[in-house]
């Protein structure tokens, strides 16, 4: 018992992998199995609604609204895959591509921007930083939904309306990532950037060559972090997407459940589709994702 | 930092004749680099944040319908249409009402999956997985799965299968406001979408307690479970969990994809921002009067965020007990 005791060094780096058990419960048997059978119980009702979607997809309309629940299909239709593709009501192929285009350029755009703003306002001594920093901090009181009007108004004056352009750029310039990053940016070790200088490279020589390769892991969080929050928006692509063609899968999903006649398993195989990548990708990173997330300062 | 100072002033010319030299890189005053790191998010952020904003400020003086370059000046007209317009104080309401229940009961269920998990021995990984996976998922996609297939106010609707099953007769759960199911529906899909990214911040915090505080009060005599729990695990969370409630407020507040798709076609159960949506984009496009609104919101906001930093004393670092 007593050899479980955490060393407090390097805690938050390892959150993700594995925690040592916080307390050795003494031989409490009922205890450990009530405590798996509520934690057993918890983890079904959090996979139902997975598991309700690939059920729906896979099955005929008339069984999914059949008078008896039925928890699996009779006969799976793997036919099924290809509907939402075969639609012609709504152009779902297009919309994914808009998506991915959208959450790749918007995720490398935020990253760019943000994490060298992040690195300016932690680490390059300019007498007026604070004060930028505060500029910055303003930001994070509105919440940027809030300000969804107003930006509507600028974009589409600008005449952004329906492009990549106004789905992207607005929502390149996240105070709250480039806060993270600053955040991050003041942990990381003072030593190795200035030896980099001492080597004779500049300040984005030092950057580019030593502080973003050694912080792969933090980018690879904000990364995932930021490619959801960008493949999962809704507000925003609704207002800017106004011609079908500039839908982004969210749009479409949303369009599907308000349109006049409802297909279920057409409906559900395009949400499937929808979220299999981030489920992919999520379970892929998940481990740099938590270390990301604990990372971030917000953990008090 | 005198050393880059000197070296900026010694050699300020090269650095812009050959800046991919790995020598010679960018090598200008710290003042220069700052502007050259900072400068594109601080114009992005000016003029797609501050700008609107203040496009938004001059706007909501004036009466601004299918326009945005209007001219008839209309004084506080529209912050009074606003405060005196019943959908919109409704919807501070049913803001009012959605914090209330979303905000404790996530608060709740994050720290219990948190607690939960960090006390398996085996399959940690695994159940921390199951509980973080919504967090992948779209409120549409989720909304979507709720309206459909649990809550569809149907037969065939998971909900009232199950409800029938202890003879229950089946609830129409969206389709009217009186008894007001929906709010079921509202909660629980955002319970389910959130807690697990909560859990994280909670997991991360536990981990982060001094074991040799447990072991201090075990000789004290304090009994494992809820005397530990009440005396040291629950205050030693005391500064995540107020970043935990400050960033569930803030994301309440910012609620619309799934009441827009939950309740798209109803007139109650509407949050501020959808409200704003139909005022300044629907049918009136007003944007004079979607505008005080958003700026009503945004002071509000910026109230609540103070009061809370000051009862709950959010920013003031973590406190040594």
């Amino acid at each position: 018992m007593t050899t479980t005791t955490t060393p407090p060094a390097d805690r938050a780096d390892r959150v993700a992998v594995s925690a040592k058990p916080r307390r050795v419960r003494t031989g409490s048997v009922i205890g450990s199995t009530g405590l798996y059978l509520a934690t057993g119980f918890a983890a079904l009702l959090f996979l139902i609604p997975f598991y309700l979607i690939v059920r729906n997809a896979l099955m005929t309309d008339p069984e999914i609204t059949g008078e008896e629940w039925k928890w699996f299909p009779t006969d799976i239709q793997w036919g099924n895959i290809s509907e939402p593709f075969d639609d012609p009501s709504v152009d779902f192929a297009r919309s994914l591509w808009n998506s991915a285009v959208v959450g790749v350029l918007h995720t490398v755009g935020t990253l760019l921007v943000c994490s060298l703003a992040g690195y300016g306002l932690a680490r390059i001594p300019y007498k007026h930083a604070n004060k930028v920093f505060y500029v910055v901090l303003g930001t994070l009181m509105v919440p940027t939904a809030v300000t969804f009007v107003p930006s509507f108004v600028l974009v589409s004056s600008l005449g952004w309306i329906d492009t990549y352009r106004g789905l992207i750029i607005p929502g390149l310039f996240s105070g709250f990532t480039c806060f993270l990053f600053r955040q991050y940016f003041l942990g990381f070790p003072k030593e190795l950037e200035e030896a980099a200088r001492v080597d004779g490279l500049g300040y984005m020589g030092a950057y580019w060559r030593v502080v973003v390769p050694n912080s792969l892991n933090f980018f690879a969080a904000m990364a995932t972090i930021t490619f959801i929050s960008g493949w999962n928006s809704f507000l925003w692509p609704l207002v800017i997407g106004q011609d079908p063609s500039a839908w982004t899968v969210q749009v479409a999903l949303s369009n599907y459940m308000t349109g006049q006649t409802i297909t279920y398993h057409l409906i559900f195989m395009a949400t499937a589709i929808s979220i299999l990548p981030l489920v992919f990708v999520f379970l892929f990173l998940q481990r740099w994702l938590v270390q990301g997330i604990a990372q971030t300062g917000i953990k008090g | 930092m005198s050393t880059i100072t000197r070296d900026g002033v010694s050699s300020p010319a090269p650095a812009k004749a050959s800046p991919a030299g790995p020598r010679r890189g960018l090598r200008g005053s710290p003042t220069l680099n700052f502007w050259i790191f900072t400068g594109p998010f601080l114009a992005g952020l000016l003029i797609f944040v501050y700008v609107p904003i203040l496009w938004s400020l001059w706007l909501s003086f004036f009466e601004a319908r299918f326009t945005v370059t209007p001219s008839t000046f209309v004084g506080f007209d529209n912050y009074v249409n606003m405060l005196t317009d019943e959908d919109f104080m409704g919807s501070l309401v049913t803001f009012t009402v959605f914090a209330a229940i979303i905000v404790p009961t996530t608060w709740a269920a994050s720290l219990g999956l948190a607690l939960m998990v960090n006390r398996l021995r085996f399959m940690k990984a695994f159940f921390r997985s199951v509980f973080f996976l919504p967090t992948a998922v779209s409120y549409v996609a989720a909304s979507l799965i709720w309206k459909m297939s649990i809550f569809n106010g149907v037969r065939f609707g998971m909900a009232n299968t199950f409800l029938g099953l202890f003879g229950i007769d089946n609830t129409a759960w969206l389709a009217s406001p009186d008894p007001p199911w929906y709010w079921l529906v509202i909660v629980s899909v955002r319970l389910w979408l959130q807690a697990g990214f909560y859990m994280i911040l909670f997991i991360a915090a536990l981990q982060n307690i001094p074991q040799e505080l447990y072991e201090a009060a075990s000789i004290d005599g304090a009994k494992p479970g809820w005397q530990t729990f009440w005396h040291i695990t629950l205050p030693q969370l005391r500064a995540t969990s107020t970043a935990v409630i400050l960033l569930l407020l803030v994301a309440a507040y910012q609620a619309f994809d799934e009441f827009f798709n939950l309740l798209s076609k109803t007139t109650w159960g509407r949050p501020p921002l959808m409200e704003l949506y139909y005022k300044a984009l629907g049918e009136s496009q007003d944007y004079g009067s979607g505008s005080a609104g958003a700026l009503i919101l945004t002071v509000l906001i910026c109230l609540v965020t103070l009061l809370q930093g000051k009862f709950l004393g959010f920013g003031r670092g973590e406190e040594s007990k």
